[in-house]
C-alpha cells in the first residue's frame, strides 16, 4: 500500500504541469521542491538519528557555491602568491562536485562533533555554518562577496541520441527537480531501512544498548551526517543552476529555520514527513502573499505552525499514521455489531 | 581431561572516583563453558566490575584480557565485536520498536553488507535481510516471546522486557555473555523459566559470568561464585563453599548474625 501510496504521489507531481500553467506558481513548486530535497536531508540526520543540524543551510549553500563556481570557473589568489585558476566545466559536472564536497564537510562537521554529540552538535553546526557564510561573504575574489555570483549556466544533460539538453525552461526544471526528488526519497529510504538504519533508530533510542550490541556510534552518525550533507549539496547545486545568481545570503539562518519547520510538522523520523510539511511552508507564503500585508503573512505562518503543532504534535504525517492505523485496530478488534450500533448511532445523531 | 581454557581473565583492576574506592585489586577468571556469578551487597563493585570488562568504564588500574586480547582502551562496540556481549541492569531494550525489530538491531553484528549494496538492493543485501529476518523470529521464538513480536518493546511487562534484553545480547551472538541482575523484578516462575535459559545458553558454548542479588537462584545456577564486598574480593568457589563461608555470612548478615 505504501509503495502504491508513492508512486500515486510521483504520478500527481509529474502531471502538475499539465494543467498548471502560471510561470509565478511553476517557480514556487520549483524552489518548494529544492527546498523539499533539503529538508529530507535534515530529516535523516534529526528524524533517524535525533541529531539536530541547525546549520543544515551551509551544506545546500557550499553546494550551490560549489557548483556555480566549478561552471563559471574562477580566478582567485591564495597565500604565498600562489594562484587558484579554474576553466568553466559543465555544469553536471559541478552538480556532482557539489554533492562530494558538502558531503566531505559533513564528515568533517561529524568527525569534530559526534564524539560529544547533542547541544554540541547543534552548537558546532550553526558556527559552521555562520563562518561559511562570513567566507562566502568576504572571500570577494572567489565569490564575488555580496555582490553575487551572476549568470549561473543553466544544467545541460547529455540525452543519448537526442545530443544535449540544456534545462532553461521551468518545465525543465521542475521536472529535473522532482526527479532528483525522488531519487533522493528512494535513497533515504533504502538507507533507512538497512542495517545502517536500524543502527541509527537504535542509537537515537538507547544509545549505551546500541553500542552494546556492537553498534558504533561515530562511524553510524557520521556516514548519516555525510550522506545528509551531500543531499543537501545537490539541493544546493539544482537552486545555483535554477535561480542562476547566488549570494552569501543563501547561508541565512531562517533558511535552515525553515527546513527544520518542514521536518517537524511534516514529521521527523517519517519519510514523507519532510515532503508534506514542504509542500505546506513551502506553498503558503505563496498564498498568503495575495491576501495579506507582509507582517500578517509571517503572523499567519506562525499561526499555522503553531496550530500543526499543538493538533498533532508528532507530525502530520505521523500523526495521521497512528490515528489511521488505531482506527482499523479499532475496527478489527472490537465486534461488529458493537461498530454497526455505534455507527447507527451516529448516522441517526 | 585438560583444563577448560581461560576466556575472561581481570587482573588487579582497580577502580576510583575521585576519592571513592569502587574497586580495588580485583583478580578473577572465567573459564569458556562456564557459568560464574559475582555476588555481594549493594554497592560492593559489582556493576562497576561489569562496566570495566564490557569497557564502558576505564579501569583506573590493572588489565582485562578476553581469549587473550587486551581489552584495554578499546571501546565497547569494539569489545562487543569480540563476542563479549553484556545485558542492562535497567535500560535493556529500543522501547518504541517492536520486539521484533528489537532483535534486528540486536542483529546488527550479523547484518553487515557494504553501504552501496544494502542502497542498491543487489542480491547479497536482500539474502542477507532474510536472513536476519529468519534468525530475529527463531530468537524470538527461543525466548518464548513469538506473541509478543510485534508489540512495542516498551508496552511489555518488567520480566518480558528482560527477556527481551537477553534476546537482543543473543542476537550479537556472544561468545561470552554478561548478564547484569537479569531476574531482578521477576516473580518465582519467571525466575525458574529464566534459569532453564541460562542452562540452555551455555549448553550452546556460551560462557556467562552473572550479577545477582537473587540467592537461591545463583546457587542453583553458577558453577563458581565470586563475591564482592566494598570493591575487593572476600570470597571464590563453589556455591556450597560460598554457603559455608564465614566471610560471606558476616558481609550479607552483619556481625550480629554470629551471635543470633
Amino acid at each position: 500500500m505504501r509503495a502504491g501510496i508513492a508512486i500515486l504521489t510521483v504520478v500527481a507531481f509529474a502531471s502538475v504541469p499539465l494543467w498548471l500553467r502560471d510561470p509565478y506558481l511553476m517557480n514556487a513548486l520549483i524552489t518548494t521542491g529544492i527546498f523539499i530535497v533539503g529538508a529530507m536531508s535534515l530529516n535523516l540526520l534529526l528524524g533517524f538519528t535525533g541529531q539536530l543540524s541547525l546549520g543544515h543551510i551551509a551544506f545546500f549553500g557550499i553546494g550551490a557555491y560549489v557548483s556555480a563556481l566549478t561552471s563559471l570557473g574562477f580566478d582567485a589568489g591564495l597565500p604565498f602568491g600562489f594562484r587558484m585558476v579554474h576553466e568553466p566545466w559543465p555544469p553536471i559536472i559541478g552538480f556532482v562536485l557539489a554533492i562530494i564536497i558538502a558531503g566531505f564537510c559533513g564528515y568533517l562537521v561529524g568527525l569534530l562533533s559526534f564524539r560529544v554529540r547533542g547541544a554540541y552538535f547543534v552548537i558546532v553546526t550553526i558556527s559552521f555554518a555562520e563562518v561559511v557564510r562570513l567566507v562566502a561573504l568576504n572571500w570577494v575574489e572567489l565569490t564575488q562577496g555580496p555582490l553575487a555570483l551572476t549568470n549561473i549556466p543553466s544544467i545541460t544533460i547529455g540525452l543519448p541520441g537526442l545530443g544535449d539538453l540544456t534545462l532553461r525552461t521551468k518545465l525543465q526544471n521542475y521536472y529535473l527537480v522532482l526527479s532528483v526528488a525522488v531519487i533522493a526519497y528512494v535513497l533515504i529510504s533504502r538507507l533507512v531501512h538497512s542495517h545502517f538504519g536500524r543502527a541509527m533508530r537504535g542509537l537515537m533510542e538507547n544509545e549505551t544498548l546500541a553500542v552494546s550490541v556492537g553498534i558504533d556510534v561515530t562511524k553510524t552518525l557520521t556516514l548519516a551526517a555525510v550522506i545528509s550533507a551531500g543531499i543537501a549539496g545537490a539541493a544546493g547545486s539544482l537552486y545555483a543552476h535554477y535561480i542562476r545568481i547566488i549570494d552569501p545570503e543563501v547561508f541565512a539562518f531562517i533558511n535552515t529555520v525553515t527546513m527544520v519547520i518542514m521536518v517537524i510538522t511534516g514529521g521527523k523520523g517519517s519519510l514523507a514527513g519532510p515532503v508534506v510539511g514542504g509542500m505546506i511552508f513551502g506553498l503558503l507564503p505563496v498564498f498568503l502573499r495575495p491576501i495579506m500585508a507582509p507582517e500578517a503573512q509571517w503572523i499567519a505562518y506562525g499561526g499555522v505552525l503553531i496550530v500543526i503543532l499543538f493538533v498533532l504534535p508528532r507530525g502530520i504525517v505521523r500523526s495521521l499514521a497512528q490515528r489511521f492505523a488505531k482506527r482499523r485496530s479499532r475496527v478489527e478488534t472490537v465486534a461488529p455489531v458493537a461498530f454497526s450500533k455505534r455507527d447507527a448511532a451516529k448516522e441517526h445523531a | 581431561m585438560t583444563a577448560p581454557a581461560i576466556a575472561l581473565k581481570v587482573e588487579q583492576v582497580a577502580v576510583r572516583f575521585g576519592g571513592l574506592v569502587a574497586l580495588s585489586d580485583m583478580n578473577f577468571s572465567v573459564s569458556e563453558g562456564e557459568i560464574v556469578s559475582l555476588i555481594g551487597p549493594n554497592g560492593a563493585g559489582k556493576t562497576t566490575a561489569f562496566n570495566v570488562v564490557t569497557g564502558f568504564l576505564d579501569p583506573t588500574h590493572g588489565a582485562v584480557s578476553y581469549r587473550g586480547t587486551s581489552l584495554n582502551g578499546l571501546k565497547p562496540h569494539q569489545i562487543a565485536d569480540l563476542g563479549l556481549i553484556r545485558t542492562f541492569q535497567r535500560t535493556s531494550v529500543f522501547p518504541n520498536d517492536t520486539v521484533y525489530d528489537n532483535l534486528l538491531v540486536g542483529l546488527h553484528r550479523q547484518g553487515r553488507v557494504s553501504l552501496l549494496e544494502a542502497i542498491l538492493g543487489l542480491p547479497r543485501a536482500r539474502s542477507s535481510r532474510r536472513r536476519l529476518r529468519e534468525r530475529a523470529s527463531e530468537l524470538v521464538e527461543w525466548v518464548g516471546l513469538e506473541r509478543r513480536a510485534h508489540d512495542l518493546a516498551g508496552s511489555l511487562s518488567y520480566g518480558e522486557q528482560r527477556l527481551v534484553g537477553v534476546a537482543l545480547a543473543l542476537a550479537a551472538e556472544p561468545s561470552m555473555l554478561l548478564l547484569d541482575e537479569p531476574v531482578s523484578g521477576m516473580n518465582a516462575s519467571e525466575t525458574h523459566t529464566f534459569v532453564q535459559l541460562i542452562r540452555n545458553i551455555r549448553d550452546r558454548g556460551v560462557t556467562i559470568l552473572l550479577v545477582e542479588h537473587d540467592m537461591p537462584m545463583v546457587m542453583s545456577v553458577s558453577d563458581r561464585i565470586v563475591v564482592l564486598n566494598y570493591g575487593r574480593i572476600i570470597a571464590e568457589g563453589s556455591p556450597d563453599v560460598i554457603r559455608n563461608n564465614p566471610a560471606v555470612i558476616e558481609a550479607y548478615l552483619g556481625q550480629g548474625a554470629k551471635r543470633a
